[in-house]
């Protein structure tokens, strides 16, 4: 008996929980940013933001190679193969400049987003 | 060359040092090289398939689909080392009594056994699959220096096997006393970060948004890429910016795999204790 209600009350809290989540998701209108990767650089290297608003940032790789679009900073790290676009969703920044890289040639590759 | 190597050595860092506390951790127990080295060769063969079918796999989930298996692969090996340390807590100290008698049989060793090979096969899995990528476009772009590129990740990946090799040498010489206690803590702490890390893979999906705030900004002090900050980040799920649903995930793992430790060592039988320890 109290161990099904137990199990009730779980479940309850857990949909409630997914409900806000999908509710928020829904909500904030994410900035779109796109950056293009050719030879092992990033156009534009640097990004302008508003702080603040959660963004979505879209990798195009025009390289033949596959790249990984890495930013501890961003907490972002995604590989994206040759010749295809990746998009991440970067939570809403403090006002500051965010570095980011491919991590495969992070010698060229390499660029900032600055949120203000 | 040296590029290719040092990348290789990075994604293999973290399988390597798994494998190395785990093995350690297994001391005492039979077939356990068997298991360990069938979770590498499974994770390996995984691997390859993930590189094959990369991009139909990453256009999943409306293009999160990176994302969502890595996260996936993460929470299995989150489940899997809490399972194992479990077993741990209760087996621990008939373990450290029959250390030394080779070949005896360890009540219940099989269970964990598996827990372990499906661990490294998803670790090696996760950080193979993205070697393999990277290799692979090289050889596949053939721009000439696919020879050296490859010499330099065959560089990384001995590199990264050396690290867990000494992790594991440095392991087994703590003393038995205090050698469970010790590993058990340190698959803890490690499987916290991976639960950790999964979060974060979520978050950059968009699927968890709550508690995205950055809890501390230990950036300049001690950076994740590091050679330090990559150390502690790969044992114990070190993050320069963690976000608070980070920490919140990365503190509940730890509470609850200690207190189910608490638990079962409680309630263990009295004929699993050590009469000397």
């Amino acid at each position: 008996m109290s161990s099904t209600r137990r199990v009730f009350m779980m479940t309850v809290a857990v949909a409630t929980l997914g409900i806000g989540m999908v509710r928020r998701a829904l909500a904030d209108d994410p900035v779109r940013v796109k950056l293009t990767l050719k030879d092992h650089r990033f156009t534009p290297d640097e990004l302008r933001v508003p702080a603040g608003q959660p963004i979505e940032i879209t990798v195009d790789n025009q390289d033949d190679k596959p790249e990984e679009f890495e930013s501890k900073a961003l907490k972002v790290e995604k590989v994206i193969s040759g010749n295809r676009s990746a998009t991440v969703k970067v939570a809403p920044l403090k006002a500051g400049r965010y570095p980011f890289e491919g991590e495969y040639n992070s010698k060229t590759a390499r660029g900032v987003l600055i949120a203000e | 060359m040296l590029g290719s190597a040092v990348i290789v050595f990075r994604e293999v860092l973290e399988a390597s040092l798994i494998i190395g506390i785990l093995m350690a951790a297994l001391r005492g127990i039979p077939r356990r090289l068997t298991f360990g080295g069938g979770g590498v060769l499974l994770g390996v063969a995984g691997a390859c398939v993930v590189a094959v079918f990369a991009d139909t796999l990453f256009m999943a989930f409306e293009g999160s689909g990176q994302e969502v298996f890595n996260a996936a692969v993460l929470s299995t090996a989150v489940v899997m080392l809490g399972w194992h340390t479990v077993w741990m807590a209760r087996h621990g100290r008939e373990l450290a009594t029959k250390a030394r008698a080779l070949g005896d049989k360890v009540h219940g060793g099989e269970a964990t056994l598996w827990a372990v090979l499906i661990a490294i096969a998803v670790a090696v899995l996760r950080e193979g699959s993205e070697v393999v990528l990277f290799l692979g476009g090289i050889i596949a772009g053939s721009s000439g220096d696919a020879a050296s590129t490859l010499a330099g990740g065959a560089v990384g990946l001995g590199a990264g096997m050396v690290a867990g090799g000494l992790l594991y040498a440095g392991l087994v010489r703590i003393p038995m006393s205090y050698f469970w206690t010790a590993t058990n803590l340190l698959i803890i702490l490690l499987a916290a970060g991976l639960g950790a890390q999964a979060v974060g893979f979520l978050a950059q999906a968009g699927l968890v948004t709550q508690g995205s705030t950055t809890l501390w900004d230990t950036a300049a002090w001690l950076p994740e890429a590091g050679a330090v900050g990559t150390l502690l980040h790969t044992l114990i799920g070190y993050m320069e910016r963690p976000s608070h649903v980070q920490g919140l995930v990365y503190a509940a793992i730890v509470a609850a795999l200690i207190l189910a430790g608490q638990v079962v060592q409680r309630r263990a039988p009295q004929s699993a204790a050590s009469p000397t320890g």
